[in-house]
């Protein structure tokens, strides 16, 4: 008997438990819809924006990092706080996450949300559809005839055509090498950029290209990087994400070994100047070759809490407006490389130079 | 206390454990668990939109801890249903694009492609275990590799280079105006009852046929059955196949209902994975396995909604849902516990 009344003095509990837990759910959504009207009220004065990561997660410290970077410094110039309202991110754990995501943060009635890598590329376009009222700007990637999606891309070959003119000077050896992740449009830009600038200082020097397949093999990356200082190349630029760690891990264990090891890396998407570090006064980066998705991702959130949302318009970023550069070299680049390098940057700005999007095949 | 009492109890007082520990961790991580909870219970509850993405979510779950079920009941290990969905997601995706037929052709057919699909990536396997004695887990294991990266190159070949293979036509689409109207818009398809079919199929096999039996007790004692003159050889590849298939009718799922095309896999889904521990929740029971898997994916999508709504972060999120699923597996434990407990409790009567 008392073990009866155990069993369902137990059973109640779970009972109360799940009633209250529907309770706290009932009231909790009331408390979002008051939000929600709140929200609609004071659009003006309380612009939201949240973004959805693509698997790499919010530190991959690349471009969803870059993107959260953005637009966190978006949220604090405008006095927004973290959560509802404000600014917020969702990671994706998965890819059928994706959709799952943007539909929860645009029911959580954010104005802006942005989806960040061509990977979202079916997610956004399925939920703009069944949303006609989202404001969603993809990165990366081009949606079209969608009213209500913006599309960011950069023109990072302009930034890579700098950084072949500054390999170029600078290289010793006059050999250079590239290192491409997964051979397809965006890598290219980057390849076509950096050997047209190559060629421009200096048409005699042939550029190494090599494809990893592959964004994260490491030690791939390692043998290529290997094989191409042996040859004497001395500078080595790579377009490949994970796979360049291994680029700057070669590098640095050459410089290393020997000091005088004429050897150096330029790194991609962020400043990498970290990794490239040997000891407190030796560093292999050359320069990064920079795209400041925060930047782009802080405008085109400007620009729609003024209420112009750029929908249906695809915005590309280049160095006329700082959407590409290089970074800073820290004295690693002589000073009249940096000056030839600033006139050719002037040059493309100013439509003296055309910079090809995709290599030759 | 009565066996049936505590068939009931186990499952309620692991749930419940679990629940307590993950509390713990949260608010050791310095989140407030009650508003996780909530978050948790919304995320699976919340509307009609979420009931439906739970539904969507529980789908492939049930294919793949089906899948994991049979082989095991034939005493094999099948750790590649991963790869065998992903063969299977590839060729639905594939045969759903390339033609244009009318529904009631077209869906069961990209159904069989990805059936067998998956069922010529578990033959291979299993032909390998029965002929060579090569352990089963390591090829399959292996098979998984090569099918992420064939299928990732076969998805350039298809869409000549692009990233994503072209969308299904509307005839090969599980999806349902039908299901969008009542669930807000939510990728509930009409896969789960073929899901529900494949369980009582399942079932069926092994409940009622000879081959069904055969197959078990290949599963309980390889040398008995071969002396009481069974076909060991035959009944593993068998088993295998059956096993690749319902992987990839999983596949199937991904293809016709959740993403209507496939892209270029960066890493594994995970749902194959998964789908062996669905299929041990579930004593590798079909009815089991449905349970497991309804307890899996509701946990994992309503688990989306906890960043969202509590501000709990992922990693956090994984480690409360794992907790939960670690002690509904160990229920054995709490078995013993209850059995102790009474026993005790008699002696002081």
């Amino acid at each position: 008997m008392k073990k009866r009344k155990f069993g369902l003095a137990l059973a109640s509990l779970f009972a109360a438990g799940t009633i209250l837990a529907a309770c706290g759910g009932n009231e909790d959504t009331k408390e979002t819809d008051t939000g929600k009207d709140t929200g609609k009220e004071t659009t003006e004065q309380n612009f939201s924006v949240a973004m959805v990561t693509d698997t790499g997660g919010v530190d991959d410290r690349s471009f969803n990092q870059s993107t959260w970077e953005g637009i966190k410094a978006f949220g604090e110039e405008n006095g927004l706080e973290k959560g509802d309202g404000g600014y917020d991110y969702l990671t994706s754990a998965a890819e059928s996450d994706y959709v799952t995501n943007l539909n929860s943060l645009i029911r959580r009635d954010f104005d802006l949300v942005f989806a960040v890598g061509f990977a979202l590329h079916g997610a956004v376009e399925e939920v703009a559809d069944q949303q006609p009222d989202a404001q969603i700007a993809i990165i990366d990637e081009v949606v079209q005839g969608k009213d209500n999606v913006a599309s960011i891309m950069f023109r990072a070959n302009e930034a890579s055509y700098l950084a072949g003119v500054a390999a170029a000077l600078e290289s010793k050896s006059g050999k250079i090498g590239f290192i491409g992740g997964m051979e397809g449009a965006i890598i290219g830009g980057f390849q076509a950029g950096f050997e047209a600038g190559v060629a421009a200082v200096n048409p005699d020097i042939k550029v190494d290209v090599q494809y990893a397949g592959s964004f994260t093999d490491e030690a791939l990356g390692r043998t290529i990087a290997k094989r191409m200082y042996d040859s004497g190349v001395d500078i080595i630029f790579h377009a490949a994400g994970g796979v360049g760690k291994g680029l700057f891990a070669e590098a640095v264990e050459r410089k290393k070994k020997d000091p005088e090891a004429n050897v150096w890396a330029i790194g991609v998407d962020r400043d990498q100047y970290d990794e490239g570090k040997v000891d407190d006064n030796t560093n292999i980066t050359l320069t990064s070759v920079l795209k400041r998705v925060d930047v782009a991702a802080q405008e085109v959130a400007k620009q729609t809490m003024e209420g112009n949302f750029p929908g249906g318009e695809l915005i590309t970023y280049g160095l006329s407006d700082q959407g590409v550069d290089l970074a800073d070299s820290r004295g690693a680049i002589a000073e009249d490389t940096l000056a030839k390098v600033e006139e050719y940057k002037q040059q493309i700005i100013d439509g003296t130079v055309t910079v090809p999007e995709q290599p030759e095949k | 206390m009565s066996k049936r009492v505590v068939n009931i109890l186990v499952p309620l007082i692991s749930i419940v454990l679990g629940l307590i520990i993950g509390a713990i961790v949260m608010a050791v991580s310095g989140f407030n668990p009650m508003d996780g909870y909530i978050a948790l219970w919304n995320g699976i509850f919340m509307d009609t939109y979420t009931m439906g993405e739970t539904v969507r979510q529980i789908t492939p779950y049930v294919f793949a801890g089906l899948a994991v079920a049979f082989a095991f009941r034939t005493g094999l290990f099948n750790i590649g249903v991963e790869g065998q969905l992903i063969m299977g997601w590839l060729a639905a995706a594939y045969v759903g694009q390339a033609f244009e037929l009318p529904t009631f052709i077209h869906i069961p057919l990209a159904l069989l492609a990805a059936a067998a699909a998956g069922a010529l990536w578990a033959f291979i396997p299993g032909l390998l275990k029965a002929r060579l004695q090569v352990h089963e887990v390591i090829v399959t294991i292996m098979m998984n590799y090569i099918a992420l990266h064939v299928a990732n190159a076969l998805i350039e070949v298809i869409s000549g280079g692009a990233e994503r293979t072209p969308k299904i036509h509307e005839s090969a689409s599980l999806r349902s105006e039908f299901f969008e109207s009542i669930t807000d818009y939510s990728r509930m398809h009409w896969g789960f009852l073929i899901a529900l079919l494949v369980v009582i199929l399942m079932w069926f096999i092994l409940e009622k046929t000879t081959r069904g039996y055969e197959l078990k007790a290949v599963g309980f004692n390889q040398h008995a059955s071969q002396y009481a003159g069974m076909n060991v050889k035959k009944n593993i590849v068998l088993s295998m196949i059956i096993s690749g298939a319902f992987a990839g009718l999983g596949g199937a799922m991904e293809a016709l209902g959740t993403f209507e095309n496939m892209s270029k896999l960066h890493g594994f889904t995970g749902i194959g994975f998964d789908g062996i521990a669905v299929a041990l929740l579930g004593a590798n029971q079909p009815f089991g396995v449905l349970l497991g898997a309804i307890l899996f994916g509701s946990l994992k999508n309503g688990g989306l909604n906890m960043p969202s709504e509590a501000g709990v972060p992922v990693e956090v999120v994984s480690i409360v849902i794992a907790l939960v699923i670690f002690f509904v597996a160990s229920g054995y434990i709490i078995r013993v516990a209850l059995e102790r407990f009474s026993k005790k409790k008699k002696e002081v009567k």
